[in-house]
C-alpha cells in the first residue's frame, strides 16, 4: 500500500528492466541489420558533429576564460592548460556531450519510434515477421553506444582547441606549447575511465529513447510525450551512470 | 469437415473493466472470404489483431493455420506470419522508405536468399498488379489515401500470403476510390486465392467481397450468413445495419 502512489513509476521501472534484458537476448550479430546500423551511425553520430563542434569549442573557451582570473590571483596561469585538459577529458566533455546528445538522439529516437508505434508501422513489421525490436531497438542502441565515445573524443579535441583560443589572448603561448602542457598533465588512467563511461552513456541514451518510443500509446500527443520523457530520463540516467562511474574510479 | 485455417474459440478479451470480446467463436475455412461487420467499438479491430497475434487474449483459444497461437511468442509466430498479409486501416507504410523499399524490405525479410534482380522484378510486378508501378520511387508521404491503401495491399501481397487480413480497407476513402479498392480485393481473390478476414462497416465492400458475413455486437457474433440472408434479417441490430 505504501508504494501505491508510485505504482506507475515502479511499473515503468519494471518494464524498462525487462526491455534492458530483452536487448541482450535479441542482440545477435548474425541477424543484425548491418545496413540499418550504419544508417543509424550516420544519422545519430555523423550528423551530430556540427552540434558537438559548436558546444565543444564553447565549452573549452568558456572554461578557460572563467578559470583564468582565479588562477591568475594565485599566480598559477601556467597551470591553466593542464587544468583545462584534465577537466575536459575526465568530466566536462563526456557529461556535457552526452547531455547534448541525449537531447538530440534520445528525443529523435523517442519521436521516431513513437510515431511508428502510433501509426502502426511497428505492428506492420511484427505481422510481417520482421522482428521490430531487433531491427529498430538493437540497431539504434548499438549506434548510440558506438558513436558517443567517438563524439566525446572529438569534443575533447575541439574543447582543447577552444581552451587555447581562450588562453591565447592573455598568455604568450603557441598551440604546440599549449598542447604539450595539456598532454603532460594527462595520463591514460584519466582517459580510459572517461571513455568507458561514455559507452554506458551512449547505451542508456539509445535504450531509453527506444523504450519511450516503443511504448508510446494513444494518439499523436504521445509522440511528443515520448520524445520529452526520453530526453528527461536519458539525461537523468547520464548523471546516475556518472555518479556510479566516479565512485568506481575513485575506488580503483 | 475440414479444419478451419483461422479459428477463434471462446475468446474473451477485456481492457480493464471493459470486455471487448465475450466468448467469441469464429471459424474461417481455406479460400473463404469472411467479412466481420459491426459498429465502431464492437470489437472488430481487436478480433483481427488477435488473429494476427498482435493482441493477446485473456481466455479461449486462437488457432492459425492449424497451430494454437494463444500463447505463442514472436519466435513461434514468425513462420506463420511469413504466410500472412495484413492491410492496416492507415496502410502503415514505413515512412522512411520509398514505396519500392517498403515492398523489397518485406520480401527480403520473408525470403532472405532472394537475388537482388529477382527481388526488384517481383516488387515491380506486384506494384503493377495494384496499378502503381510508377510510384516505385515515391515516399509514402507523397501518396494519396487510396494510393497508400494500394501500396499497403501490394506489401501484403508480395509474399504470396495464404491468409490475408484487411482492417477497414475502404475507411476514409471517397466512394470512387473505395470502389477501386473493392475491385482490387476482388481481383486479388481471383488471382491469389487467399483466405481472408475483412473488417469493415462498408456494406458495398462487404456485399462484393464476402463469401460469408458475421455481425459483431458488443464482442459477440449475433448473426452470420450471406449478404442476402442478413439483409433480410429481423434481428433489430442487423436490420438497423443493413437498412440504415
Amino acid at each position: 500500500m505504501a508504494f501505491r502512489p508510485y505504482e506507475n513509476e515502479l511499473v515503468g521501472l519494471g518494464q524498462f528492466t525487462l526491455f534492458f534484458g530483452r536487448f541482450f537476448r535479441e542482440l545477435n550479430f548474425k541477424t543484425l541489420s548491418g545496413r540499418e546500423l550504419l544508417k543509424q551511425c550516420y544519422e545519430l553520430g555523423y550528423r551530430s558533429l556540427p552540434l558537438v563542434t559548436t558546444t565543444g569549442l564553447i565549452m573549452g573557451w568558456v572554461l578557460t576564460i572563467q578559470s583564468r582570473p582565479a588562477m591568475a590571483k594565485f599566480g598559477a596561469e601556467s597551470w591553466i592548460p593542464g587544468m583545462v585538459g584534465l577537466s575536459l577529458v575526465r568530466e566536462i566533455a563526456p557529461v556535457i556531450t552526452a547531455l547534448i546528445c541525449a537531447g538530440r538522439m534520445a528525443s529523435g529516437i523517442g519521436a521516431e519510434l513513437g510515431s511508428m508505434r502510433v501509426t502502426e508501422q511497428i505492428d506492420a513489421m511484427e505481422v510481417s515477421a520482421i522482428r521490430p525490436f531487433r531491427y529498430l531497438v538493437v540497431t539504434r542502441t548499438l549506434a548510440t553506444t558506438l558513436m558517443l565515445p567517438i563524439l566525446v573524443l572529438y569534443a575533447d579535441a575541439i574543447g582543447l582547441l577552444g581552451g587555447y583560443l581562450g588562453i591565447s589572448r592573455h598568455l604568450d603561448l603557441t598551440l604546440g606549447h599549449y598542447l604539450r602542457q595539456v598532454f603532460d598533465s594527462l595520463a591514460f588512467s584519466d582517459l580510459i575511465p572517461a571513455v568507458i563511461k561514455t559507452y554506458c552513456f551512449g547505451f542508456f541514451i539509445g535504450l531509453v529513447g527506444c523504450f519511450k518510443g516503443f511504448h508510446a500509446q494513444g494518439g499523436t500527443e504521445s509522440v511528443g510525450r515520448a520524445a520529452n520523457q526520453a530526453v528527461v530520463t536519458a539525461s537523468l540516467s547520464i548523471f546516475l551512470v556518472d555518479l556510479i562511474a566516479v565512485q568506481l574510479t575513485d575506488l580503483l | 469437415m475440414t479444419t478451419p485455417l483461422i479459428a477463434l474459440e471462446q475468446v474473451y478479451k477485456a481492457y480493464g473493466p471493459k470486455a471487448v470480446l465475450v466468448n467469441l467463436n469464429l471459424a474461417v475455412y481455406a479460400g473463404e472470404h469472411v467479412v466481420v461487420l459491426g459498429r465502431s467499438g464492437s470489437g472488430k479491430s481487436v478480433t483481427i489483431k488477435c488473429i494476427a497475434g498482435l493482441t493477446k487474449i485473456d481466455q479461449g483459444v486462437v488457432r492459425l493455420m492449424g497451430h494454437d497461437i494463444t500463447h505463442s511468442d514472436e519466435n513461434a509466430l514468425s513462420p506463420l506470419r511469413q504466410k500472412m498479409g495484413f492491410l492496416f486501416q492507415s496502410a502503415a507504410l514505413y515512412d522512411s522508405m520509398t514505396v519500392g523499399d517498403n515492398l523489397a524490405f518485406t520480401l527480403h525479410n520473408n525470403q532472405p536468399g532472394l537475388a537482388p534482380e529477382v527481388l526488384e522484378k517481383k516488387v515491380r510486378a506486384t506494384l503493377q498488379n495494384v496499378g502503381l508501378e510508377s510510384a516505385i520511387n515515391l515516399m509514402p508521404g507523397a501518396l494519396s489515401g487510396g494510393m497508400r491503401k494500394r501500396i499497403g495491399l501490394a506489401r501484403a501481397l508480395i509474399i504470396d500470403p495464404e491468409v490475408l487480413l484487411y482492417d477497414e480497407p475502404t475507411a476514409g476513402l471517397d466512394p470512387i476510390t473505395a470502389k477501386e479498392i473493392t475491385d482490387l480485393m476482388l481481383r486479388i481473390k481471383a488471382d491469389y486465392h487467399p483466405t481472408a478476414v475483412i473488417i469493415t462497416h462498408d456494406l458495398a465492400c462487404a456485399a462484393h467481397t464476402a463469401d460469408r458475413i458475421v455481425v459483431l455486437h458488443e464482442g459477440q457474433i449475433i448473426q452470420s450468413g450471406t449478404y442476402e440472408a442478413l439483409a433480410q434479417s429481423e434481428h433489430p441490430m442487423v436490420h438497423a445495419f443493413f437498412n440504415p
